[in-house]
């Protein structure tokens, strides 16, 4: 075979130019020797599903991993619909990579609990550390950050995107070393506490390669420009506080920081902000092409004067205060968006306490032609507008629609939506994702299961009527990895019926739905491949009948078995003996 | 916990099992706490049952009044659901804080997020609230009671101090199987619910704790000594 005429260091070179996971498996499929080779050069590795594959079986197979992406709880404990207590710890990981991999660069982790100790673990375990990226994470504290900060010399990055910290004190950015220069990213903008200014000060001036900032909400925005000043390379700025007595001086320091800031991208942060002080950013909005309003509790017109600055805004998140009126404007001046969040302002009042509609989307989506992503909270919709925006945008990626009210209809028809999710997925063909709400009947899922063929993630929420709405989906959706429903009467039928397609999945959860026990047992007994736990906390689910429904369920494919961390509450389903797969 | 289900028998907690999009979250902690505790709450028990639909438990604390059990099917809109609208507790917590000192000027924030830490005793999960939702002892004892059914804490007087009746109230109150809420200052200290000041509570309280009132003893003198220099 010509193959083995190919030296192994031209494939391991050859190799080293794939990046996506995909290509790599596929590459590995090939034939043993190059399964060898690419297990030894894989350096990269994404694991969607902490509880899918252990640490072990990775770390065996691939020796010599420098990046690490872990994620552990399903996406729906955002919304706090996952028990705390459920799991999620990264601390087996830590502890078999600190052995493993003492080269290891990066670790990014994704609703994990994360502890102290496991930070300490980290900031000892790889001397070559370098980025450490926690999103959503808990289960640590500002002295798991002083561990971080004060051994890992090599540090990049230390983001904590909307992390939960236990803010003890904010003496831990003192323990970055006089001499770690190192720093490019830094964001600590979810955390509670003031951290010593003087030392954050310093930090800034010694990292010359310094390209983002998010701070705090503890920052003044008085000493902002001390930083900035010291920081004019800057690319990404999360604002501190924003709001400050309206003094004059303030003003024009701010104003001159950020006209030495030629090379800002995005901004963020915006606590607390005082609308006079929003002019002060007006230099630097026409570079801006990424903004994070979605804390800011301004309105009109200084929302709108802000944002039609910027003339090359390609993703905006925003609060609902930014109203119909703003999105027509913003869809007027702002035609390379990409991507637009509109966050409730008042998520559980009782009326909308805003001006924003359907009409504000649909202005968008005529006005931006490449607006690719959309999440939208608002509190009415027609099919009607839906049919337009789908008409308007086909090439839509990722459609989030969240109508605040449960089984909301039409509002010109009061019908259900059905149709206008239906013209959504059909023209939209490239839809990776999408999330629905209002009045859904079973038919909406007929247009889901027919159209979406490139649908990867569905999210579900009081709908639908019957098991066969649940079928569409899952007979018809090909490319469905992620499907996560609520409050649907969604039972047995449909998934008994589907059961191979779970295999196929990343991962299904369903909460206060009809699934029955006894369909679990027998889901768990069938389905070797999978784990399907029941989560319920009404006691063991062997002490009621067997026809009643669980309280949540979680069904995710696993080469790992079960788990061993399972809290009192949750129940992996046994899997029959003959069929257990031994590693 | 399985085996007081057992002992109360599977009959109450049958009806409340089964049916279709109700919201079974948290809910079933309600009746296991109801369940367990629960002597003299058989009425609460049922009417948490009859409440199923309406009676949603949820994290967030603008707890509307719950609609009665005659209400239309769908969920009505002033009655909360968990998890729902699906923001994330990042989020809410950040706004709740920023529209309260935006709103009121006088107010003094914490800086921080005004979610604590609730748990109970004997039940299998905490909970959180945001105390800055609240005004007065009694509407967080109120929003508590409705978490935890069995809940009990003294009369309020009008300026939101805890005025326990008498000696013997808060004794019996103690040695009941009844529970009393306390929190964990500033200082790490364990403290009753009540003696300060509804304000200087929100301000130093970190996380609270509903014990059983067998175990909250120790705490007792401090707020008996109280009760007796007022009356």
């Amino acid at each position: 075979m010509a193959y083995s005429l190919i030296p192994e260091e031209v494939l391991e070179h050859v190799f080293s130019f794939l990046s996506s996971d995909r290509d790599r498996n596929s590459v590995s499929s090939v034939c043993k020797s190059w399964y060898e080779i690419e297990r030894w050069c894989r350096r990269r590795i994404f694991i969607g599903n902490c509880y899918s594959v252990s640490a072990e079986m990775v770390t065996r197979r691939f020796p010599e991993v420098r990046e690490v992406e872990i994620k552990g709880k399903p996406h729906f404990a955002d919304f706090n619909l996952v028990p705390e207590g459920w799991g999620g710890y990264v601390k087996p990981w830590i502890r078999v990579m600190s052995g493993a991999y003492p080269l290891l660069e990066e670790m990014k982790l994704k609703r994990m609990v994360v502890t102290d100790e496991c930070l300490d673990l980290i900031s000892r375990s790889f001397n070559n550390f370098k980025v450490l990226v926690l999103t959503s994470c808990e289960g640590f504290t500002t002295h798991g950050l002083a561990s971080i900060a004060a051994n890992c010399r090599n540090l990049r990055e230390l983001d904590l995107r909307e992390s939960e910290v236990e803010d003890l004190s904010g003496h831990w950015l003192s323990h970055f070393p006089d001499n770690c220069t190192s720093l490019v990213s830094l964001n600590i903008s979810c955390l509670g506490s003031e951290v010593s200014f003087s030392a954050l000060e310093r930090l800034v001036t010694r990292c010359p390669n310094l390209r983002t900032l998010r701070l705090n909400r503890a920052v003044p925005l008085d000493k902002l420009p001390n930083l900035l000043q010291r920081a004019p390379q800057l690319v990404e700025l999360g604002t501190g506080a924003c709001s400050a007595e309206i003094r004059s001086d303030i003003f024009s320091n701010l104003t001159e920081a950020f006209l030495a800031c030629k090379k800002l991208r995005a901004l963020s942060g915006f606590w607390d902000v005082v609308p006079a002080y929003l002019p002060a950013m007006y230099p630097v909005c026409s570079g801006i092409t990424s903004l994070n309003l979605s804390y800011a509790i301004v309105q009109s017109p200084d929302l709108g004067k802000l944002v039609s600055q910027c003339i090359n805004l390609q993703r905006l998140w925003v609060l609902d205060y930014i109203e119909d009126t703003g999105l027509e404007a913003l869809s007027l001046s702002c035609k390379d968006l990409q991507e637009l969040r509109v966050f409730p302002s008042d998520p559980f009042g009782a009326e909308p306490n805003v001006s924003l509609t359907e009409k504000g989307l649909v202005s968008v989506s005529e006005g931006c032609p490449k607006l690719q992503s959309v999440l939208y909270f608002c509190h009415q919709m027609s099919n009607a507008a839906l049919i337009t925006i789908a008409k308007n945008r086909p090439n839509l990626i990722r459609f989030r629609l969240c109508i605040i009210e449960p089984h909301a209809p039409d509002y010109l028809t009061l019908g259900p939506l059905d149709t206008g999710f239906g013209a959504i997925v059909e023209n939209c063909k490239e839809l990776r994702r999408l999330s629905l709400s209002g009045l859904l009947t079973d038919r909406v899922f007929e247009y889901i299961g027919t159209h979406a063929k490139k649908l990867e993630m569905l999210s579900i929420a009081f709908a639908g009527d019957s098991d066969l709405g649940l079928h569409h989906v899952l007979s018809g959706c090909e490319s469905l990895r992620k499907l996560e429903i609520r409050d649907c009467p969604f039972g047995d039928k449909a998934l008994l019926a589907n059961a191979a397609k779970l295999e196929t999945m990343r991962s299904l959860w369903m909460s206060s739905c009809s699934v029955s026990f006894g369909a679990c047992k027998l889901l768990g007994k069938k389905l070797p491949g999978l784990n399907v736990e029941v989560i319920d906390e009404r006691g063991h689910p062997g002490s009621r009948p067997e026809s009643c429904p669980v309280e949540k369920l979680y069904i995710y494919r696993t080469v790992g078995g079960q788990r061993v961390d399972t809290p009192d509450f949750v129940w992996t389903m046994e899997k029959e003996e003959e069929v257990l797969l031994t590693e | 916990m399985v085996d007081c289900v057992k002992k109360m028998g599977f009959e109450e907690t049958e009806l409340r099992l089964g049916l279709p999009n109700a919201n079974y979250g948290k809910r079933g902690f309600s009746e296991t706490v109801d369940l367990k505790l629960n002597l003299s709450s058989a009425e609460i028990g049922l009417d948490s049952a009859i409440d199923l639909k309406e009676n949603n438990f949820n994290k967030e604390k603008n707890l509307l009044p719950s609609s009665s059990p005659t209400d239309s099917v769908k969920p009505p809109a002033k009655a909360q659901v968990v998890g729902w609208p699906p923001v994330r507790s990042f989020r809410k917590n950040v706004m709740a804080v920023q529209k309260r000192t935006d709103s009121d000027e006088a107010e003094k924030g914490t800086g921080g997020a005004a979610f604590v830490k609730v748990s109970m005793d004997g039940a299998p999960y905490l909970r959180k609230v945001d105390l800055k939702m609240y005004k007065t002892y009694k509407e967080l004892s109120d929003a508590l009671g409705k978490m935890f059914s069995s809940f009990t804490i003294g009369k309020c007087d009008s300026q939101g101090m805890m005025d326990f009746m008498s000696e013997s109230k808060l004794m019996d109150l103690l040695n009941s199987s009844d529970y009393v809420p306390t929190y964990e200052d500033k200082d790490g200290d364990w403290m009753l619910v009540g003696d300060v000041p509804w304000e200087m509570f929100v301000g130093s309280c970190k996380r609270l704790r509903i014990m059983k009132g067998t175990e909250a003893k120790g705490l007792a003198p401090k707020a008996m000594d109280k009760c007796k220099t007022r009356s």
